[in-house]
């Protein structure tokens, strides 16, 4: 079937199953950021925002993301720039294949929580699995960004 | 010491371009019209194929080959991804007529999109004679089904390897000091207990995944997210009957690895179907095949002596291991030697010694190399036992530690005895801080206030424990790794290195170590790893090597470039010799300063300027080293539990750590803690669990429960002041030192809380709440 997704801005038409996840055909279009790491909805490597909200585009139906806002990190410019930097001052990017996910996450967290508390932090992270960095660098990184050390 | 570019926190070289989602895996570099690479798997445990019917499958138009055991070289083969010789018995074929674990690979189907080979995979008949699997190593050893009785396999040196009585290798009669028996028999206090540790999964985000080709030579390129591209390509080779010289292996980034990525996988299924069709293949691991289909960390059995006088000398130590490989014997001897030989240095006061076990086949899944490699398992049980002796003498276990504990300028016979896989060599600590790391890490969790538990509320305690552990820095004349300085016109450096950067910044550390030793600042290296076609050789990233051993490596090409800089300089000045001028600042000087050149001006000069001086500056170092400098560890931790449910939570875990100079404290800080947050994930919550039919149960992600960030307080790692003269700049590998001690701490406090031993691992409620009603029933 026809669909017509808008990606960072950009209106993209595809052919496409209707069964066709989020995930693939995100990745299909170029945007290497969107990380298959599980089957399940369980590991957040494949996080995107849909108007603004992080979903799992792993099994998110890239039909129903049509007439919606979709970002990845390709498309939070200087802002990704500002949550990188800060992970990567900390070494907490490792590597990385989680690092995508976890930044707009983290992104849709500042922007729907201003000033959170550490357990708002965690608990609106917490499906964003990373098995390198043990979180606490992650954890400083991410603080440091949103102001509240 | 006064340092310029190590002992000091940047940023990875890769970190912005993996946050911002540039290609970078193996999955981003996949031809768009490579073929989807899916396989039939047992449903069996033990069973021989008696035919396969492939005639409806192949009648699906986007199938293009499927391949059985009939189909592809039978070469036996390790997967282990270990230097040559191999010691892992040599037991795996690519594909075989016996599966020996639910998920052995019966065929592999490639089509031209991932629905057709589903499809062709249900399609596939096969008949098999089902056989009566081993499940339970207990019962492996001599067993009437015999998991391996195929001719053509073999062990390379003697490993003990006896595959018709299940046995992948057995290990005695040979680490033995003094007279176990007869101190035991004399000693106050003896503690004799059996632990058990569990398969644990390795769950790099990053699926196993690979992708080859041929290219315009013809050539078998494989892309693939690998720890040791350099093992990968030789164990290629073997099972393929390829000359080397047809191979190439790419690792691009890697999406963590943990030991689970030095085996081979995907990439030889790619390869053989690249081969078939002359086409492009991309093999991508469901997260369920990851579970499946990978390896495990080598459950064990261990039955553990101590013996010691009633003030706490630790007089004799005697451990008897039965590990598990499952169905193939990837790393079966190594690992199973580093559990003692990471273990008993760290008491090394004890005179008696005794180590000795054998691993077993069973039809489960394949365990492999696993970050902490034995030692976590070896540690798991010695900790625990330790805390068991101090409880009898009614001593602080910190103390006991202190007072046994192998310290600076010690030895060991241990070292002398056991290698990995072979014998070891004899090695002095000359570098050591473990009594500090015990002292500092007890102010910072506050053990002699919490020490050993406090009632909280009702029904809640709150208590500490604590572990010591000791690694490695790769594995003594057997592990190389190797680099190659580039000097390019405007001045800046290729830095080529065949070690494999899994996310853990080795590409940043030793483009430190190069820039510290040449004497630049390192933003003037670029960093190229682990192509088998363009970087020099290195083993891989495992057994802690990278640091220590290709560290060392990039220090000498530094060295090497700066005395051809000094030449170079020197001609460019009219000097008479390089002893008449200085390299610093980016500028070669002349000593009475009268003179000087830029780097910027000598590489352009040295490319485009010195007609016939004109050269390439290149400067190599390799590395190998008869030792492996131990990094150590004491971890603390503390925990709330509740005795109404069992269930408990870890509030702080402290490391103190010593690896010498860390080179780049921030990358090896998170190292440690990563690798706590992995061993805590081990002790409370981590296990392969399998149906009584031998069907794994936790298959994934829901099933099998690694650490979220909300499932841990605070983790505090803290690193001694230590200097390791063998270390590039003083440094100690600290890749796997981190993971080693939560079991046993985790276990100790436990303990402290409730008087409940845990000695089977995962530490789970159930088990703690079992214990604690049993105790007041007594």
């Amino acid at each position: 079937m026809k669909i017509e997704l808008h990606v960072n801005g950009k209106f993209y038409s595809l052919d496409t199953n209707p069964d066709a996840f989020l995930l693939d055909i995100l990745r299909e279009l170029g945007f290497t950021s969107v990380r298959r790491g599980c089957d399940t909805g369980s590991c957040g490597a494949c996080s995107v925002l849909v108007d603004g909200k992080p979903v799992l585009s792993c099994c998110y139906l890239a039909v129903r993301a049509q007439n919606h806002e979709i970002t990845t990190v390709e498309g939070l410019g200087e802002e990704a720039d500002k949550i990188t930097e800060y992970i990567i001052n900390e070494g907490a990017d490792q590597c990385g294949y989680c690092g995508p996910a976890l930044v707009v996450t983290t992104y849709a967290l500042k922007q729907e929580i201003p000033n959170p508390t550490e357990e708002q932090i965690k608990q609106y992270l917490v499906g964003n699995y990373c098995r390198c960095s043990g979180y606490e660098g992650q954890m400083r990184g991410i603080k440091k960004y949103l102001g509240v050390e | 010491m006064n340092f310029k570019e190590v002992k000091k926190s940047i940023p990875k070289v890769d970190g912005k371009g993996l946050l911002q989602g540039k290609p970078a895996y193996t999955d981003d570099f996949v031809d768009k019209n490579a073929l989807r690479v899916k396989f039939l798997r047992s449903p069996h445990a033990f069973a021989k194929i008696r035919s396969i019917d492939l005639s409806r499958a192949l009648e699906i138009e986007e199938v293009e080959v499927i391949l059985t055991h009939n189909d592809v070289p039978r070469n036996p083969i390790t997967r282990a991804g270990q230097g040559y010789p191999e010691p892992s018995p040599k037991d795996k074929f690519i594909l075989d007529q016996y599966v020996r674990y639910v998920g052995d690979e019966v065929a592999i189907v490639a089509a031209r999109t991932g629905e057709a080979a589903e499809k062709a995979l249900d399609l596939i008949d096969v008949q098999y004679d089902v056989l009566e699997p081993v499940l339970d190593f207990e019962e492996a050893e001599g067993n009437s089904a015999v998991i391996h009785p195929e001719d053509k396999i073999y062990e390379m040196f003697p490993m003990g390897f006896d595959p018709k009585n299940n046995i992948a290798c057995s290990y005695t009669d040979t680490m033995v000091v003094g007279n176990v028996d007869k101190k035991v028999e004399e000693s106050d206090i003896v503690v004799k207990e059996r632990y058990y540790t569990q398969a644990q999964q390795h769950t790099a985000m990053e699926p196993h995944c690979a992708t080859a080709y041929l290219d315009y030579q013809d050539r078998l390129n494989i892309i693939t997210s690998t720890q040791n591209p350099y093992h990968t390509r030789r164990i290629i080779g073997e099972a393929l009957d390829k000359p080397l010289k047809e191979i190439r292996i790419i690792k691009p980034r890697i999406g963590g690895g943990f030991g689970g990525k030095q085996a081979i996988h995907c990439d030889i299924f790619a390869a053989i179907v690249t081969l078939k069709t002359g086409k492009p293949s991309r093999c991508f691991y469901s997260r369920k095949e990851v579970f499946e289909n990978t390896f495990t960390r080598h459950p064990m059995r261990f039955d553990v002596t101590l013996g010691a006088t009633k003030d706490g000398i630790i007089e004799a130590i005697d451990m008897q291991l039965l590990s598990n490989t499952g169905a193939y014997a990837e790393h079966a001897l190594t690992t199973f030697m580093v559990a003692g030989s990471k273990v008993l240095p760290l008491y090394n006061k004890a005179e008696n010694l005794r180590f000795e076990g054998k691993v077993v086949y069973t039809n489960t899944c394949p365990a492999g190399a696993y970050r902490g490699y034995g030692a976590i398992q070896g540690n798991f049980a010695m900790e625990s036992a330790i805390k068991e002796l101090a409880d009898k003498i009614d001593m602080d276990p910190t103390e006991l530690r202190e007072k046994n504990c192998i310290k600076e300028g010690e030895t060991s016979p241990v070292f002398k005895v056991m290698g990995e896989g072979t014998e070891g060599i004899p090695q002095t600590m000359e570098s050591c801080k473990l009594d500090y790391c015990i002292k500092r890490g007890k102010e910072l969790i506050g053990w002699y206030e919490k020490y050993p538990s406090k009632k909280i509320g009702k029904n809640k305690v709150r208590s500490v424990g604590n572990a010591i552990s000791m690694q490695g820095s790769g594995i003594p004349l057997i592990d190389m790794g190797s680099a190659v300085l580039k000097l390019n016109d405007d001045g800046f450096f290729n830095l080529l290195v065949g070690a494999t950067d899994l996310g853990t910044g080795s590409d940043t550390i030793l483009a430190q170590i190069a820039a510290e030793a040449l004497g630049i600042p390192v933003e003037r290296v670029v960093v190229t790893s682990s192509d088998t076609d363009t970087t020099p050789f290195d083993v891989g990233a495992y057994a802690s090597s990278t640091t220590f051993v290709t560290g060392n490596a990039a220090r000498k090409a530094g060295l090497n470039m700066k005395e051809k800089i000094l030449e170079a300089g020197a001609k460019a000045l009219d000097a008479k010799s390089k002893d008449q001028v200085i390299f610093e600042d980016c500028k070669v000087n002349l000593k009475d300063g009268t003179k000087s050149i830029t780097l910027e001006e000598l590489s352009s000069g040295l490319y485009y300027g010195y007609a016939e001086d004109m050269q390439q500056l290149i400067a190599s170092g390799s590395n190998t080293s008869p030792k492996s400098p131990p990094p150590f560890m004491s971890g603390f931790v503390e925990i709330e539990l509740d005795l109404e449910t069992g269930k408990y939570e870890v509030l702080n875990y402290v490391g103190v750590v010593d690896c010498g100079t860390p080179i780049n404290p921030n990358l090896a800080r998170i190292q440690v803690e990563g690798g706590i947050l992995q061993g805590i994930g081990m002790a409370s919550t981590e296990n392969v669990v399998y149906s009584k039919k031998g069907k794994m149960l936790t298959n994934n992600l829901m099933n099998y429960k690694i650490p979220s960030r909300k499932d841990v307080g605070k983790i505090t790692v803290e690193f001694a002041e230590s200097y390791e003269p063998s270390g590039p700049f003083g440094a100690k590998s600290v890749g796997e030192i981190g993971i080693d001690t939560p079991p046993a701490a985790i276990a100790n406090a436990v303990y402290n809380a409730t008087g409940v031993r845990i000695k089977t691992l995962p530490i789970t409620p159930q088990k703690v709440l079992k214990g604690i009603q049993k105790l007041n029933k007594e």
